[in-house]
């Protein structure tokens, strides 16, 4: 229950990066700690203590394996998450070129 | 082996920590690629190796892609200066913390204890799923075969995001 707990306080320390800081960069880094938790949370539900990895081979039971259906939806997560930061990380850096600073205090004017 | 996860997962949030607080953004940087290559030991540890490789790829990448943005920009952190409705902002996070800490007391009150999950909907995919798929891993035979539509999706937002990037990064629109 330990870990379960772990996990949740890192996704607390993300949520409190994307709430207080004012540095793009920062809050993409922050969103990036949320998604690793969240990563992290699914994976452990999963896990079966003295289970294998679930790829079939000569010796390996089925019956003693984690489960491959949360490591299947996790792989899918963490493929779109990199898609997203990319894509956020374009948008910080245009609005970069534009402003000339990363503080989202100063980039606030929405005209044009 | 909860001790060792707790151990490494401290370490991560130490990580995250100094990443959030960090004053230069290259050291930020560093930080949270720290916590992305513990997440590949956690999953080492519990004993899922594709998502290992995939997450290797996938700090890797994003490491690169935030070096080459803040090398291309600015490294310096702001001094956060505190402002009026700071009151209302600590009481706002304070108030979104506890909410979120009672969802996660409804969520992981109807969970197994950790390492004593038992497969429900996926026994079907453990006992069958070699003669179904023809996959000896059984997270491809889930991923390709079982749940084919997904990974299709999967595809479809990559190169929406992919076409997405062109679009934003591009200077010169065509005529």
């Amino acid at each position: 229950m330990t870990v379960f707990i772990l996990s949740f306080l890192m996704l607390l320390v993300g949520v409190h990066g994307v709430l207080t800081r004012r540095n793009l960069i920062k809050v993409v880094i922050s969103l990036t700690i949320i998604e690793f938790s969240i990563f992290l949370m699914l994976a452990l539900i999963g896990f079966i203590s003295g289970g294998e990895a679930p790829i079939l081979d000569a010796g390996i039971s089925a019956g003693r394996m984690v489960d491959p259906l949360p490591q299947a939806m996790v792989l899918t997560a963490i493929v779109i998450a990199l898609a997203t930061n990319a894509m956020l990380l374009t948008i910080a850096i245009r609005l970069y070129k534009k402003y000339g600073t990363f503080d989202i205090r100063r980039i606030n004017e929405l005209k044009g | 082996m909860e001790v060792m996860l707790s151990v490494i997962i401290g370490f991560m949030i130490i990580a995250s920590i100094t990443a959030i607080y960090a004053k230069d953004l290259l050291s930020a940087i560093i930080a949270q690629g720290f916590v992305g290559y513990g997440l590949v030991i956690c999953f080492l540890i519990l004993r899922a190796p594709d998502l290992a490789i995939i997450q290797i790829v996938m700090e890797t990448v994003t490491l690169i892609i935030m070096v080459a943005v803040v090398l291309d920009s600015s490294r310096e952190e702001f001094d956060i200066m505190p402002d009026k409705t700071q009151g209302v902002t600590i009481a706002a996070s304070f108030l979104f913390a506890l909410v979120l800490l009672i969802y996660f007391n409804r969520a992981i009150s109807g969970l197994d204890r950790f390492g004593n999950h038992t497969l429900r909907m996926s026994e079907a995919y453990v006992t069958g799923a070699a003669e179904q798929t023809g996959s000896a891993n059984l997270v491809a035979g889930v991923l390709w075969d079982f749940r084919g539509y997904d990974t299709l999706g999967e595809a479809t937002v990559l190169f929406t995001a992919a076409i997405g990037v062109i679009t934003i990064i591009r200077l010169v629109g065509k005529k």
